[in-house]
């Protein structure tokens, strides 16, 4: 039976392959180095194989783009292919079967050996079962600083987050912003977890996330990096934006001295024509812990009756894996390639301080590969409003964050 | 059974009109009274992405009322809901009362008081989010003039960001209710007037003790459109602090949706909506049993 099945549809497959499909694939890259990523994949889409590429973008973040790809899925009107981040957002549409097995493209073209850390196709694994392809690395834990602030009030760009900290007074008093930041929730959320694993250290905050150790996110340890929260809140003030790229810009431009942002800053700072080194400085774990955690964006194939459009689909998880593509598409992106096998020569610094550091092995899962968007959401919420407001204490953040991870857990 | 007994054929008069409603009845039934039944059911269930039904009893409710986000809510609703009322109410009427005093180029102000009422939630929300902004709005304007320590950002205040919010509601709702308040008027008899100028009342006094209590379907009617709008008040908020700062000008019907499709998160989202029901329920029950059910009886 299983044989016959299987013969099925490997005749399936031989047989609707040529015929040339239009396949509707959504994200939310609208930025323009996020466009012209993109844009590599629709190339590479349409122009080797039958099929064309038809463009879905949903402007708005993710937050905007998620509700309406999940509708659409839950809705009975799939797309081609969707973008989801690493991890568990997609999580229940697989377990409810809306999503399009690659077990057997994976299997064929050897995906287990290839994708480095493998920790990233195991976010696409359920039950043994491959649902997605990853596409890139993205890590948030990064701090962006402006060398011209510092030359300005005469001081050395900081190399760790201590010395960063000790700079901000004479960074305020020569009217610079010593830490600019979006006042967007998953900005505050990200900025919190980067100093997370910087001061409580990656053991401790892998521990905490996905282990749901509660005594830890209770104890001495994580009251430190709560602490040094509260004290990162006085360095933000007058940072006024709303966007993360405004705040970036405020680095760009020397009017703030830092920002703890994700690698795909770095894709500001090349608009704006500056050189990492000269122009700014990046230190990837806020200097302190040079970890990255492998976050980032993977596509999943929601299912479709049509053999000629799973088919397709099949092929263009292929073509995403491929290596020409994962080169061209990293590169304009801006993030990490999730093949250790190809070249990079290509990339900058900042891109290359990374791919350092993936090559040793210094990495960490994704938050959203370790908490539920539930849990994420509700601790999002939580440092929004300790980063809004000084009526919150260090000590009740931290008990409400140990709450959230209970109850997580 | 006494309706029964005395019109034997009840049920088939006006039989065309009962056929024509029949699929407003259908909808109804199904689309309103169905999926709040069902929003209800599963909002005692741990549903995340997708509705299941595993029960977890009050869970979520615990957990809703524990939440720091929801509370602040709640109370984003209060302000904004009270004072929304009383203030659309006021001002309205007394736009309403001066454009009745037979002035010039009435057309001409009516116009540009309902203009904003044209203009989308979202579009009202960008403009006074524009108009707020310290760096380019109010603020800056009256600094350029020569008050240098003039500082009004309300938006990025977390004490009275709601504030902010109101006054973009204001300023969008209030022409309508001057509308609905004028045609109101207008439908005073103006023998009614002239009574009142031969005994001698003062205007204000015909308007406040005379005009307004015969005015009362007018109001009810204007209480209910703005009641409905403050309670799904959602894109005012998301369009001009989309709940900033922090979390300080959040309100329910954003929760909903940020629990339900962000977060995916249905059972506590639908918790959430069950308690923005009940709280509209509470209001409305006590009220339509004065309204409609006295006046059967009596």
């Amino acid at each position: 039976m299983k044989t016959l099945a299987s013969l099925l549809t490997a005749t399936a497959l031989t047989a609707t392959s040529a015929q040339a499909v239009d396949l509707e694939v959504t994200h939310w890259w609208t930025s323009g180095g996020e466009a012209a990523a993109v844009a590599e994949f629709a190339k590479a889409f349409t122009e080797g194989t039958d099929n064309t590429w038809v463009d879905g973008a949903i402007a708005g973040g993710g937050g905007t783009a998620r509700p309406v790809m999940i509708s659409r899925i839950t809705g009975g009107d799939p797309m081609g292919a969707t973008q989801f981040n690493h991890g568990q957002q997609a999580l229940e549409l697989v377990e409810a079967g809306l999503m399009l097995d690659l077990t057997d493209v994976a299997e064929a073209e050897g995906w287990k050996d290839l994708v480095n850390p493998s920790s990233l196709l195991d976010s696409c694994t359920v039950d043994g079962r491959i649902y997605c392809v990853p596409v890139n690395i993205h890590s948030p834990q990064w701090i962006w600083l402006s060398n011209g602030a510092y030359e300005k009030v005469g001081l050395p760009v900081p190399t760790n987050w201590d010395e960063f900290v000790a700079s901000g007074p004479a960074l305020r008093e020569a009217g610079i912003v010593p830490l600019a930041m979006g006042n967007q929730a998953w900005q505050s959320n990200l900025a919190f977890d980067a100093m997370a694993v910087a001061i409580a250290g990656p053991d401790a905050w892998v521990d905490v996330v996905s282990n749901k150790n509660v005594e830890l996110a209770r104890g001495d340890v994580y009251a430190k990096v709560f602490q040094a929260a509260a004290d990162a809140r006085s360095l933000r003030e007058g940072s006024n934006v709303q966007d993360w790229n405004q705040a970036t810009n405020m680095v760009i431009t020397g009017e703030a001295g830092g920002q703890i942002m994700g690698d795909w800053a770095q894709g500001e700072f090349a608009v704006a024509e500056k050189v990492a080194g000269e122009d700014y400085t990046c230190l990837p774990g806020l200097g302190v812990n040079e970890v990255i955690s492998t976050g980032g964006d993977a596509f999943y194939f929601p299912k479709n009756d049509d053999p000629a459009i799973e088919a397709a689909q099949k092929e263009l998880a292929s073509v995403m894996m491929s290596k020409a593509v994962q080169v061209a598409f990293n590169l304009k992106k801006g993030s990490l390639p999730v093949r250790g096998d190809v070249d990079l020569s290509a990339a900058n610094d900042c891109m290359k301080k990374g791919l350092a550091i993936l090559a040793a092995g210094n990495i960490l899962p994704g938050l959203d590969q370790s908490l539920s968007p539930d849990a994420v959401g509700q601790i999002e919420d939580l440092m929004t409003e300790f980063w809004a407001s000084e009526s919150i204490t260090a000590e009740d953040a931290q008990s409400r964050y140990a709450d959230i991870i209970e109850s997580a857990g | 059974m006494a309706t029964g007994a005395t019109k034997p054929f009840g049920l088939f008069r006006n039989m065309s009109a009962k056929i024509a409603a029949i699929p407003m009845i259908f909808a109804a039934m199904v689309v309103f009274f169905g999926g709040t039944i069902w929003t209800v059911v599963y909002s005692f269930t741990d549903s995340k992405l997708l509705p299941r039904t595993n029960w977890v009893g009050f869970e979520q409710y615990e957990r809703l009322w524990g939440t720091n986000r929801w509370l602040i809510s709640i109370e984003n609703l209060m302000i904004y809901g009270v004072c929304s009322l009383f203030f659309s109410l006021v001002i309205g009427f007394l736009l309403a009362a001066l454009l009745d005093q037979k002035i010039r180029f009435e057309n001409t102000f009516r116009t540009i008081f309902l203009y904003p009422f044209a203009l989308s939630f979202i579009v009202t929300g960008l403009i006074w989010q524009w108009l707020l902004n310290p760096e380019f709005g109010i603020q800056s304007i009256i600094r350029d003039l020569g008050w240098t320590s003039f500082a009004f950002d309300p938006l990025y205040n977390q004490d009275i960001v709601i504030y902010g919010v109101l006054v973009a509601g204001l300023w969008q709702g209030t022409g309508l209710i001057m509308v609905l308040m004028l045609a109101g008027l207008r439908g005073i008899d103006q023998d009614i007037w002239k009574a009142s100028r031969v005994d001698g009342i003062p205007s204000w006094k015909t308007y406040l003790f005379i005009v307004i209590p015969m005015m009362r379907p007018v109001f009810i009617t204007t209480l209910v459109i703005i009641a409905s709008g403050i309670v799904k008040v959602f894109d005012l908020v998301v369009a001009q602090t989309s709940g900033g700062p922090g979390i300080a000008s959040e309100v329910p019907a954003k929760f909903v949706y940020d629990t339900m499709f962000l977060r995916q998160n249905l059972g506590q989202g639908f918790a959430a909506s069950t308690m923005m029901l009940l709280a509209v329920l509470i209001v409305i029950i006590p009220w339509a049993y004065l309204e409609f059910g006295g006046k059967k009886r009596g």
